[in-house]
């Protein structure tokens, strides 16, 4: 794809959105915005679990506490899962900005949905552990803000994997159009965020749990 | 309540000026008060104070309905005039349709309603210190000690030095500061007795603290004032401010009855009923409000330091 | 499986007690008659309304025309209608209380104790969440993109999303009258007492699960109406030109999306402590309590700000417009708007200064309120004088503004009392807080709503709402407000507590006496809005307004017709300065013919919004009565719409610049021949909405 000669040319973070003619610029960026906006107001909500989570890391009524709960291996083996797919959603974009066929974008998109799938099986694996090791929300306030926590993350993920599924048919019956590059946009905005969260998560949960 | 009556003062004194404004105040304001008649109403409530804390709470009420007179009188007086004076109909008056800034008016407008606010946060400052219901009443008397337990809906008083306890009835020598420590049975309440003392909440697992005297010998109206389920407006309780001979007697009383405040008692009495008749208790077991605490507190709430018991 | 086994698979916990016409007729006392009356009126009313379309094949152009529009203006009426439905419910709930405090003095009154709870707990939750929140986010979707000089707003979609979950979150308290009961503990909610073990019926689930969709299509709303004031100004309209309502619109839609989360985690904590046995907030096992009360009031204080300022707003352009006069202090007003916005965030504390904090933490929390009063009370006086020097017309919408003031102020001082920790100790919980909030939200939100609804119904439907029924309405809301509320303040003060369903303190009788009648005149005040409503309908074709301006007014949406096409703009305007509109007809530019037209293209009905909307209630109906199915279905259903949506390309229509000329010259020609009105006679039949050059230009 190239941007048609001779017109101006308006970069959104990387990506060229004129080349096609169904949208325009200020509609675009409109769009960003307002998905900026959603964002500010989801990172609110993790936030506010994580301080529930703080006030409740020494309510551990006689169940697992953290220590006890938690397994690092696989949570860093998560880690690592997760920050490479925020790497090939990156490639993903790189693909839709440089790359003249679909191969590239389609590729790396689907080995971003591949990796969110494996670290939403490996974190479900981890609270299976947990439930065996009898550590179930129902057993304490620190279980419960720990069960409202991470699986809220989880939960994000999970649509940031159908949202991918849903985009990578889009490509199939639409192509890389203008709203499809707006959304894949959204997207990557919205996947970076989970990482991010993810990495408080690691560090404020998993790492100070387990080596304090 | 003249001073000299009290058998003790509160720590944080109040200057002459200060409580001449007070006065001043209260005068005024219970004058305009007047014409609303059938005042007696308001003798249910802390203007009509019996203790200390209450008494102190309605001057800085009567101070702060005082100041207010300046917030809200140039409002109240400007509006109307404004608005009848440039109505559309008098041809008399100034039209300025584009007039819309002037600094002098800006200072005007945010300067004086600053300063207004910077002295009632002294005022705040310095009496929420003063009226923090953890801070013990200064007295020569040592306090009375009661462990209150918030039930559905009653409320349970333990005496822990004489080893009584009562349902329903706050009993306690006038002129002698009582130092209430709360904690609740079942949901959230608000501990209140409007003429002695502002509320405090009772919340299960945890204790929170309130303190209060009363001046002179009396019965109170106490209340839970957090809505609590069906039996809520009828969750009232006495509270019997006595002479010493009296409340050596009441203790006495609730000696003499000798029931038992067990755990297979208490188990009762935590069920969701209304109390028709306050009970009184001659024993109580021992540790029983730890016990309380700790259905719910398994050690749990180190987080919250101001509500360590 | 045993027939109890189908039977909770089936229909969950649903069986036959749930109706309350089961209830009224096993135990026919006048409480259980008065709840099976209401639920009565419910399923009546759903049926004479389902009649009504029927009977008059309006099916078809309720769905075309309304349900399934993404026009901000419909969206707008639709949020409003929704707003006054659910007033007239909330306002009867309060009589209905009131009556029952003046009766219950030593005596059983007429509503038990648990019926009673639900009544302030609905009317709590109703007035908040189903009439203030779509009555000012009506108001904000219709006129804002019209004072901004735009087409529509940011998210036409998003906003009829916004719309239908509220609307469902509304329908799920409305058949929680038929179905079931609501629950009991008033409008915040608070755990353990809401908690499974203290409520383990299905009341506080349809409360969670209503504010949850509310709260989900307020943080959507708030996102779509911020985006749309940054995003969608027209050329030169910076944002310090903006009209004031805007500025007040911007910091309520920041304020929804910063504050709104918090609820809704909230009620997502607690649905989870309910549903699966978390502890979060519980009594046992370490659960906290005292996290929710942070929460809540971290949304709830903010929301007092989301629902004053729009009503700020309101009154601006109201004050300005019918004082014939810019408005006073523009930018100090605007300063003072988006600080009152920030510092909302940092005063919840003072909603629970009983909880045991130190003194110093209260204190911090107790000045930092008090502060809020400084902002506040710079716009008091900006809207003072802006009479000054003015042409005062006082109109409906205009008396409302001026009693916001003076009760307005009141409501202040009683706020500032409360600031101060120790008095608050002593009126906490009371009858004074009721009153105090009432003092605030009555003034300062709902006549605030009405002024807004009276100032720009000419606009919004052509035609002018009856001046004597504006200024009858006015008499009751004002004169019910001060019966109604200030016995409770002395009630409050004399230590009632508030939620009371029965009373044994005989000196109160009196007071509640006064407030009944308050509040039965409130009701009056409603009545005579629909009486006023009903009247200029009948009466519109003498009280039309088609040029559009019929208040002689200042911004961009006066200067379009009236009603104003669907896409607002003929061609899209330029702006140089602020108060546009009056400097056009100023310096005589006004309803000029355009040089040239364009094509317009607009978004196309979508069925989203509806479904959505619709599957969400299903969806939550059935986690009310564990219906494992049925909220399995609705879950899926609410994204199939959402994703189907995204395959769809076709989402715009074109209108030919031909249709859009042709519609504008049509109203142009009527703008150059009509007759203007003087200011004297805007309230006549007169008005076309032209209004004459003011002051009367001396002929040279």
């Amino acid at each position: 794809m190239s941007a048609r000669a001779g017109e101006p040319q308006l970069r959104h973070v990387g990506l060229n959105l004129l080349d096609t003619d169904a949208l325009e610029p200020g509609e675009a960026a409109t769009g960003l915005y307002g998905f900026w906006l959603f964002l500010m107001s989801d990172a609110i909500l993790f936030a506010l679990l994580f301080a529930i989570y703080g006030t409740q890391l020494t309510a551990t009524a006689g169940a697992p506490g953290p220590q006890d709960a938690f397994k690092i291996g696989p949570t860093f083996v998560e880690t690592l899962i997760l920050l490479t797919s925020s790497l090939t959603f990156g490639l993903a974009s790189i693909a839709l900005k440089y790359d003249r066929g679909r191969t590239g974008l389609v590729l790396w998109l689907s080995v971003t949905l591949t990796l969110g799938i494996a670290f939403l099986g490996f974190e479900i694996g981890d609270f299976r552990t947990m439930f065996a090791d009898g550590a179930t929300p129902d057993r304490s306030g620190f279980l419960s803000a720990f069960f409202a926590l991470v699986p809220t993350h989880g939960l994000h993920v999970a649509a940031g994997c159908l949202w991918i599924v849903v985009m990578l048919a889009q490509i199939a019956v639409f192509g890389t159009d203008a709203r499809f590059k707006l959304n894949l946009l959204k997207l990557g905005l919205f996947w970076h965020l989970l990482d991010i969260v993810w990495i408080a998560i690691f560090s404020v949960v998993y790492l100070q749990g387990t080596l304090a | 309540m003249p001073e000299t009556a009290l058998p003790y003062t509160l720590s944080v004194g109040r200057g002459s000026w200060d409580r001449s404004v007070a006065r001043l105040a209260s005068s005024s304001a219970v004058f305009a008060l007047l014409p609303l008649g059938g005042c007696s109403v308001l003798d249910h409530g802390m203007l009509g104070a019996a203790g200390p804390i209450a008494d102190q709470t309605r001057s800085l009420f009567l101070l702060v309905c005082a100041i207010l007179v300046f917030v809200a009188a140039p409002v109240l007086l400007l509006t109307p005039i404004f608005a009848w004076h440039y109505r559309l109909s008098n041809t008399k008056s100034a039209y300025r349709p584009q007039w819309g800034f002037n600094w002098p008016l800006e200072g005007l407008i945010w300067i004086p309603p600053t300063i207004i606010v910077v002295v009632l946060a002294v005022f705040l400052w310095r009496d929420t210190h003063a009226l923090d219901p953890y801070k013990p009443l200064a007295s020569r008397h040592s306090p009375i000690e009661v462990q209150a337990v918030a039930l559905d809906w009653k409320w349970l008083f333990i005496y822990p030095e004489e080893g009584v306890a009562s349902v329903d009835e706050l009993a306690f020598p006038a002129g002698r500061p009582v130092c209430l420590t709360l904690t609740s049975g079942t949901v959230m309440q608000s501990f209140f007795v409007p003429r002695l003392a502002g509320q405090i909440y009772a919340m299960a697992g945890m204790t929170t603290q309130l303190n209060l005297a009363a001046d002179a010998p009396g019965r109170f109206r106490g209340e839970n004032t957090q809505f609590n389920g069906t039996g809520f407006q009828n969750q009232k309780f006495a509270v019997l401010a006595q002479s010493d001979d009296d409340y050596a007697s009441w203790i006495a009383r609730a000696r003499a009855g000798g029931r038992t405040l067990d755990p297979a008692a208490y188990a009762v009495l935590a069920t969701r009923s209304i109390q028709a008749e306050p009970i009184l208790f001659g024993s109580v077991a021992p540790g029983l409000f730890r016990s309380i605490l700790g259905q719910n507190d398994p050690g749990l709430h180190a987080a919250h330091g101001h509500h360590a018991p | 499986m045993s027939e109890g086994g189908h039977w909770l698979t089936l229909f969950g916990r649903l069986n036959l007690r749930a109706f309350p016409f089961v209830r009224a007729w096993e135990d026919p006392t006048v409480s259980e008659l008065i709840g099976a009356f209401a639920g009565a009126l419910v399923v009546v009313g759903a049926f004479a309304l389902v009649a009504l379309l029927t009977w008059q094949r309006w099916w078809g152009r309720l769905f075309r025309d309304w349900l399934t529009s993404l026009d901000h203006k419909k969206i707008g009426i639709m949020y409003v209608v929704l707003a006054g439905v659910m007033l007239s419910r909330a306002l009867v709930e309060a009589v209905l209380m009131r009556a029952q405090q003046s009766l219950a003095v030593d005596a059983p009154g007429i509503v038990a104790p648990e019926h009673f709870a639900q009544l302030f707990s609905t009317h709590g939750t109703i007035m908040i969440f189903f009439m203030a929140m779509p009555f000012l986010t009506g108001l904000i979707n219709y006129v804002v993109p019209l004072q901004i000089g735009a087409r529509d707003v940011a998210f036409p979609l998003l906003n009829s999303i916004s719309l239908m979950l509220t609307a469902g979150g509304a329908g799920l308290v409305m058949i929680s009258l038929a179905v079931g009961e609501f629950s009991t503990g008033g409008w915040s909610g608070y755990p353990p007492y809401t908690g499974k073990a203290f409520q383990p019926g299905v009341g506080p689930d349809y409360w969670i699960w209503a504010i949850t969709l509310a709260s989900l299509g307020t943080t959507m709303s708030g996102i779509n109406i911020a985006a749309t004031v940054y995003k969608k100004r027209c050329p030169g309209l910076h944002l310090t030109r903006m009209p004031l309502f805007c500025w007040t619109a911007l910091c309520t839609a920041i304020l929804m999306i910063f504050a709104t989360p918090p609820l809704t985690l909230a009620t997502a904590l607690l649905a989870l402590d309910r549903y699966l046995d978390f502890h979060v907030f519980t009594n046992d096992l370490g659960g906290n309590m005292m996290n929710y009360v942070n929460l809540f009031w971290l949304f709830g204080h903010p929301e007092v700000y989301i629902l004053i300022l729009p009503a700020f707003g309101v009154f601006s352009e109201v004050i300005s417009a019918f004082s014939s006069k810019e408005l006073y202090g523009y930018k100090s007003l605007a300063v003072a708007t988006m600080a009152i916005g920030v510092l909302s965030f940092t005063v919840w504390l003072h909603h629970f200064f009983t909880m045991g904090q130190s003194a110093d933490v209260n204190a911090v929390f107790g000045i930092a309120t008090m502060t809020i009063s400084i902002p506040t009370g710079v716009k008091i006086y900006n809207w003072i004088w802006t009479m000054f020097r003015g042409e005062v017309r006082f109109t409906a919408p205009m008396l409302f503004a001026l009693a916001f003031i003076v009760t307005f102020v009141l409501g202040g001082l009683t706020g500032i009392m409360l600031a101060i920790p120790p008095i608050d100790y002593v009126v906490h919980n009371t009858v004074f807080l009721v009153a105090h909030f009432h003092n605030m939200l009555i003034p300062g939100l709902l006549y605030g709503m009405i002024a807004g609804y009276l100032y720009w119904f000419p606009k919004a439907f052509g035609f002018r709402l009856s001046e004597v029924w504006g200024k009858i309405a006015f008499g009751c809301w004002v004169s019910g407000f001060y019966l109604a509320f200030m016995p409770l303040y002395v009630l409050g003060l004399g230590g009632m507590a508030r939620r009371s369903q029965a009373l044994f303190e005989p000196d109160y009788r009196p007071w509640l006496l006064v407030a009944v009648c308050g509040a039965f005149l409130l009701l009056a005040g409603l009545v005579s809005l629909f009486v006023q409503l009903w009247v200029s309908v009948r009466d519109r074709d003498v009280n039309r307004v088609p040029v559009g301006d019929p208040w002689d007014a200042r911004s961009l949406e006066w200067s379009v017709s009236a009603p104003p096409p669907e896409y607002n703009f003929a061609t899209i305007p330029q702006v140089d300065r602020l108060d546009p509109f009056y400097w056009r007809k100023e310096r005589g530019e006004a309803y000029r013919r355009p040089e040239r037209y364009d094509d317009i293209v607009m978004p196309r009905n979508s069925w989203v919004g509806p479904l959505v909307g619709l599957t969400a209630t299903v969806c939550a109906f059935g986690l009310v009565w564990h219906i494992g199915w049925l909220s399995i279905l609705g879950f899926l259903g609410i994204w199939i719409p959402v994703v189907a949506r995204s395959f769809v390309r076709d989402i715009h229509r074109t209108i030919p610049a031909s249709e859009v000329e042709a519609t504008d010259r049509r109203w142009l020609d009527r703008a150059h021949t009509v007759q203007p009105v003087p200011r004297e006679r805007e309230t006549e039949p007169a008005n076309l909405g032209l209004a004459r050059p003011f002051p009367p230009q001396v002929p040279v």
